[in-house]
């Protein structure tokens, strides 16, 4: 027998951990908690408001557009994103050398930085001097994404889904290469249809990876930044400003830290809330 | 229902095939009756597997033709061949109910609804999978899941074959037997032609009519199992089949009779040694050996009690002999005499039987 001795020591184990999680994610959170309740006025003199900052975000019409942009830019990518990923995994290379060059090209994308995206982007889509402006308004359309709002709507969207679909093709492709030839071989031999086969062992079988591909884009671009705010600026106007950009104008642009604090914080709280939607959903079947 | 024939058949999974290895099956000619009970016997790696596969169509032979009565199937699709094939792992549509499953590949053939209905419920009896029919078939273990596997290969009543490849590898023993004495009953009663691929001798002489044994890419015998165990055309067949496997001792020929290191082995057949032949083996089972008062004589190295029988070790200078002695047959102390059965004792020459 193994002489077992119980002791709390144990503890001092985890103890880097709960200082790094406290660093990072703690403290910061905890501060901007502080700030969601507070008003300043310089010289780091703070007044209690209590949730004075919340009511007024919430009842915000600015607010209310950032957030009905967010949801329909998120809506739209993820609509485009997702059968789009799953129709190109399914169309690429199972084996062979392809394979490789298959995932480096798709990989690309994922591997340029976020402001060089919307860099790029930006010059790519400019009417007069862009390859892309100039191609689509050779086509006979007018086109101009700095001027009108349909067409930055349309270049963010086309930016995102050329930067980020081939995240969802990546792990939809995992999930498809996980698929042992079996499956295959058994509704060959009882007679399925194309369509048979993706809706009962392709489909099924990606399911997880899916789940995690819905997640990641729908929090992702949910918080999106940089790309947009390369490419548009938010603007023409308003039009694509959405909830991180005007964010970012609210506590760094006008100053107003409280304000901010408390629109920060419904933020992250409609995200969880929306993220854990998402998930109960999705594995809903799982359980039965 | 059909006979099948396979004609010069050949298989490489290599584009250009060079050498006599890169084929996985090397020139098969044979025909599978027409109601059959076949046992598809091999170690692993021997070829199996791809034999199945181009029976069933998911392989295309690289050479050769394959014949169902009389009509050539090669380049026929797998759901157009009119088979059944159950897999070694489980197959199951997670997202359908068992009785979805298994009523799966009746559906894709438009079968009437109440026909289905009929057939999967009897399948289901069968197997006894008639409780969980509404279950979804994720939440089955193994077991339930392998069985919805093998009742989908049985619930098409219409089917050339059925094929088994190593079905009850992920089954519990005692289920195992159970369903292997289902199958076979099955056999007799719808006298359906049905192959099973195992790696199992038990298996395979409990299931089969007739064992097919292959090796290395080719069949090396076709037979019952007591022809398989009686006259081996392979020392591959002597040694996988039978536990412990065929003895094999050296061989010259002395005078025109074969002798193991000067001692004279009446053997079988008439020995024609064929010209060219590198390698001479004498080929006796352990069953088929006795003690005696005179003949080749032994230093009894070790006896093995397994129950009904003792495996008796034995070494003739350097090489080592076993035998098969029954319980109440006494064993010499420390040495003694063999003869062998001259009926089953038979010469090899580079593998293959001499007759």
């Amino acid at each position: 027998m193994i002489d077992k001795t119980t002791n709390q020591r144990a503890w001092f184990l985890v103890l880097p951990v709960v200082v790094l999680v406290a660093f990072n994610a703690l403290i910061p959170l905890m501060t901007v908690v502080n700030y969601s309740v507070q008003e300043t006025f310089g010289n780091n003199v703070f007044f209690f408001e209590g949730v004075r900052w919340f009511e007024q975000i919430l009842h915000s019409e600015r607010f209310h557009a950032s957030l009905l942009r967010q949801l329909t830019f998120t809506g739209i990518i993820l609509l485009i994103e997702v059968p789009l990923g799953v129709a190109i995994a399914l169309t690429m290379p199972k084996k062979g050398p392809w394979v490789s060059v298959c995932l480096v090209l798709m990989a690309l994308p994922l591997l340029i930085p976020w402001n060089v995206v919307g860099a790029m982007w930006n010059i790519f889509a400019l009417p007069d001097i862009g390859l892309l402006g100039q191609m689509i308004n050779g086509m006979g359309f007018d086109y101009n994404f700095t001027q009108q709002p349909l067409a930055a709507w349309f270049t963010t969207i086309l930016m995102d889904v050329w930067h980020w679909t081939s995240l969802v093709v990546l792990l939809a492709y995992a999930g498809l290469s996980s698929i042992p030839d079996a499956y295959y071989q058994a509704a060959r031999i009882d007679g399925a249809s194309a369509w048979s086969v993706f809706r009962y062992i392709q489909l099924p079988k990606m399911k997880r990876v899916l789940t995690i591909a819905i997640l990641l884009r729908f929090m992702d671009s949910f918080m999106i930044y940089t790309e947009p705010f390369v490419l548009t600026g938010g603007g023409p106007g308003n039009t694509t400003t959405f909830l991180s950009i005007d964010l970012v104008k609210i506590a760094l642009g006008q100053f107003d830290l409280g304000p901010a604090a408390a629109m920060s914080l419904i933020y992250f709280l409609i995200i969880l809330v929306l993220s854990w939607i998402f998930y109960t959903l999705m594995m809903r079947n799982e359980e039965q | 229902m059909a006979k099948i024939t396979l004609d010069q058949v050949r298989h490489s999974y290599l584009d250009h095939p060079a050498s006599p290895d890169d084929w996985a099956l090397k020139q098969l000619d044979m025909v599978w009756d027409d109601g059959g009970a076949y046992a598809l016997l091999g170690p692993s790696g021997c070829g199996k597997t791809t034999l199945l596969n181009v029976i069933s169509g998911l392989l295309r032979p690289s050479e050769g033709r394959v014949l169902f009565n009389d009509r050539d199937v090669t380049d026929i699709p797998s759901d157009r061949r009119d088979i059944a094939q159950v897999f070694q792992f489980p197959v199951v549509y997670d997202t359908m109910s068992v009785f979805d499953n298994l009523a799966f590949p009746l559906r894709n053939r438009g079968v009437p609804e109440e026909q289905v209905k009929s057939r999967v419920h009897e399948i289901a009896g069968m197997l006894d999978l008639e409780a969980v029919l509404g279950n979804r078939a994720s939440g089955l273990t193994a077991d339930g899941k392998q069985k919805i596997s093998l009742g989908r290969g049985l619930v098409r009543a219409d089917v050339n074959v059925i094929m088994f490849d190593e079905p009850l590898t992920v089954i519990d023993p005692h289920l195992k037997w159970q369903l292997r004495s289902k199958l076979k009953e099955l056999h007799q009663e719808v006298g359906v032609t049905m192959i099973y691929v195992t790696h199992d001798q038990t298996e395979a002489l409990t299931f089969a009519d007739r064992v097919v044994v292959m090796h290395d890419g080719t069949v090396v015998q076709i037979g019952t199992p007591v022809e398989l165990f009686d006259k081996p055309r392979h020392t591959f067949v002597g040694h996988f089949i039978g536990s412990p496997g065929m003895n094999l001792l050296p061989c010259e020929v002395i005078e025109g009779a074969p002798s193991f290191l000067g001692h004279r082995v009446e053997t079988a057949e008439a020995v024609a040694v064929p010209t060219g032949a590198r390698q001479l083996e004498i080929g006796v089972r352990p069953e088929f050996i006795h003690f005696a008062a005179k003949g080749l004589p032994v230093d009894i190295v070790r006896v093995d009690d397994v129950g009904r029988y003792r495996i008796v070790r034995v070494n003739h200078k350097s090489h080592t002999i076993k035998l098969v002695v029954p319980e109440n047959v006494p064993i010499p102390d420390g040495k003694g005499h063999l003869v062998f059965d001259r009926a089953r004792t038979h010469v090899y020459a580079d593998g293959w039987i001499i007759t």
